[in-house]
């Protein structure tokens, strides 16, 4: 498999303290790999690193071409989208209109369409003229993530999706995160509690101390009890 | 006291909405970049001066068009030059650094133009009088002003509300970062936003230069009064800044109007309490009010009139 997303040695800080300590993983064409740990191991940082967001150091290749130096903007540009864990929507816009600020351009055109996020959710269609900052969290999640889907990424990374959401809500993430890996987007699912990366993932990777300290695929990492007890459980 | 009623609003929209015109700017720059911008009324005196040597050389009409773009370009190239590369060692340079560029735009003008008002006149096409009511006549560019301030109210709402780049300002009002990782370029945003305040700034230095008095110290003298403006209307609030600066323009212009004092609104006795306060008219009190406001709303509301956030 052709590495699309090619992370090697990526430390990142805030202020004095280091973050990461030296994140090296890989992400395939059309794979969908997940990112575990447990809180404040550095996994949101390690996405906001990529994105640039956070200052990083080391090397992150996408399509093999280096990225770090790059402005977010522009590394968003070349088909890398992000969705925040925080649901970072834009309160005082409509739906419609944040899902429009998705678009990285007036007339992008790509895999989505904004009538295929009403189809996925029909609730965003009925609430499509309301100021996004009435939405519930679910919906809101769920904007997030169209959001970022109508700017056509060729990688999405999404940061904790099923966060404090009711069950029925999980199911509609998942149903959508199989949608997106059947048109080929490659997904990197940050998760603490595994609500769903081992339903759909191809591979794990699992950090702590800034750092990976596993990877495999599901079978390997259901059959090595050690990890999950060592740097997953509570 | 009709007339007196009638002309004083008609004044205190104008006032107000010329203030609203350099508010506008300094609010969204201040919410998008978090940086309060103490040069912004500078701007407002360089179009005032770029008006003036525009139109004596070549005429009103193009003073009126070219200096304000020529301000939003210098506007620009301080945000992308100046402002940004002090940007990373946090607000406090960059408050610092719109401070002195206050000063140094304020000497840069004495050294061109000398300390004394230069003589920048009302057009005589705009010359006239408009109309005549209760035997007090209304000069045709005061109205000229007032329609200037509406128009450019109006392509501001119709731009933030109605086009893209709009979107994208509003969204990065409160989320640059966020913005900035769906492939929005937010610098470029930034210096637009910056670029346009100051243009309208000038513009707004450009029709008041003529009315009011074109000299070196303009800007000092409307500084504090537009952070007053946006203190009430709410640190980053458009819509708080289009009241409060109505608001201060009606109630500078009343106050200035009306010629009763304490004294004879509270009776004398009660205003012996205040001193030699309580015999002054309103019209000499007028210049504190702003002040006034501007300290009750922090005791009261700190947040501003309609506001966000705490300033």
């Amino acid at each position: 498999m052709t590495a699309l997303l090619e992370v090697e040695n990526l430390h990142a800080y805030y202020g004095k303290s280091h973050i990461l300590d030296g994140v090296t993983f890989h992400i395939g064409m059309g794979e969908i790999v997940s990112l575990l740990g447990r809180n404040g191991v550095g996994r949101s940082t390690t996405i906001k690193a990529i994105m640039g967001d956070v200052p990083p150091v080391g090397s992150v290749r996408f399509r093999s071409r280096e990225i770090v130096g790059l402005k977010p903007h522009q590394i968003a540009r070349l088909g890398l989208g992000y969705v925040p864990e925080n649901r970072d929507i834009f309160p005082s816009l409509t739906v419609r209109q944040n899902l429009m600020l998705g678009q990285k351009w007036a007339k992008q055109t790509g895999r989505w369409s904004m009538q295929d996020m009403f189809n996925i959710f029909p609730r965003l269609e009925e609430r499509a003229d309301t100021m996004a900052g009435v939405l519930s969290g679910g919906e809101q999640q769920m904007l997030t993530m169209c959001r970022t889907l109508m700017g056509d990424p060729d990688l999405i990374m999404i940061d904790e999706p099923t966060e404090g959401l009711a069950p029925m809500m999980v199911e509609l993430v998942g149903k959508l995160l199989g949608e997106i890996a059947e048109r080929g987007i490659s997904i990197l699912l940050v998760e603490q509690k595994l609500t769903i990366a081992l339903k759909i993932s191809h591979r794990l990777y699992v950090m702590g101390h800034g750092r990976i300290v596993f990877e495999g695929t599901v079978p390997e990492f259901n059959a090595d009890a050690r990890v999950r007890q060592d740097w997953l459980e509570v | 006291m009709l007339e007196l009623i009638t002309f004083s609003t008609l004044n205190g929209v104008l006032y107000g909405m010329l203030l609203f015109m350099m508010a506008s700017g300094l609010t969204l720059i201040f919410s998008m970049m978090g940086v309060l911008n103490f040069a912004h009324a500078s701007f407002y005196m360089i179009g005032a001066y770029f008006g003036f040597e525009i139109s004596r050389r070549i005429g009103f009409w193009p003073g009126f068009f070219v200096a304000p773009v020529l301000v939003g370009v210098i506007g620009g190239l301080i945000e992308r030059y100046g402002l940004r590369q002090v940007h990373r060692f946090g607000h406090v340079a960059e408050l610092l650094f719109t401070f002195g560029l206050a000063f140094v735009i304020e000497e840069l003008v004495n050294m061109i133009w000398g300390k004394l008002p230069v003589d920048y006149r009302v057009p005589p096409s705009l010359d006239f009088v408009a109309f005549r009511l209760f035997d007090t006549t209304y000069p045709a560019y005061r109205i000229f002003m007032l329609a200037t301030a509406v128009a450019m109210f109006v392509f501001l709402l119709v731009i933030l509300k109605r086009t893209r780049v709009g979107l994208i300002i509003q969204a990065a009002l409160t989320h640059p970062n966020m913005v900035a990782m769906l492939g929005h370029n937010v610098p470029q945003v930034f210096m637009m936003v910056f670029g346009v305040g100051a243009g309208l700034a000038g513009l707004a230095g450009v029709i008041a230069g003529p009315a009011l008095v074109t000299q070196p110290s303009m800007a000092a003298l409307l500084g504090p009064i537009l952070f007053v403006v946006i203190v009430v209307g709410g640190l980053g609030s458009l819509g708080g800044a289009f009241v409060a600066s109505l608001l201060i323009g009606l109630v500078q212009t009343f106050a200035v109007a009306i010629n009763v004092s304490l004294a004879d609104a509270i009776g004398p006795s009660a205003a012996s309490l205040f001193g030699e306060l309580g015999r002054a008219p309103l019209a000499q009190i007028a210049p504190v009010l702003p002040y006034l406001l501007l300290v009750l709303v922090l005791i009261f509301r700190p947040r501003g009139l309609f506001g966000t956030r705490e300033t």
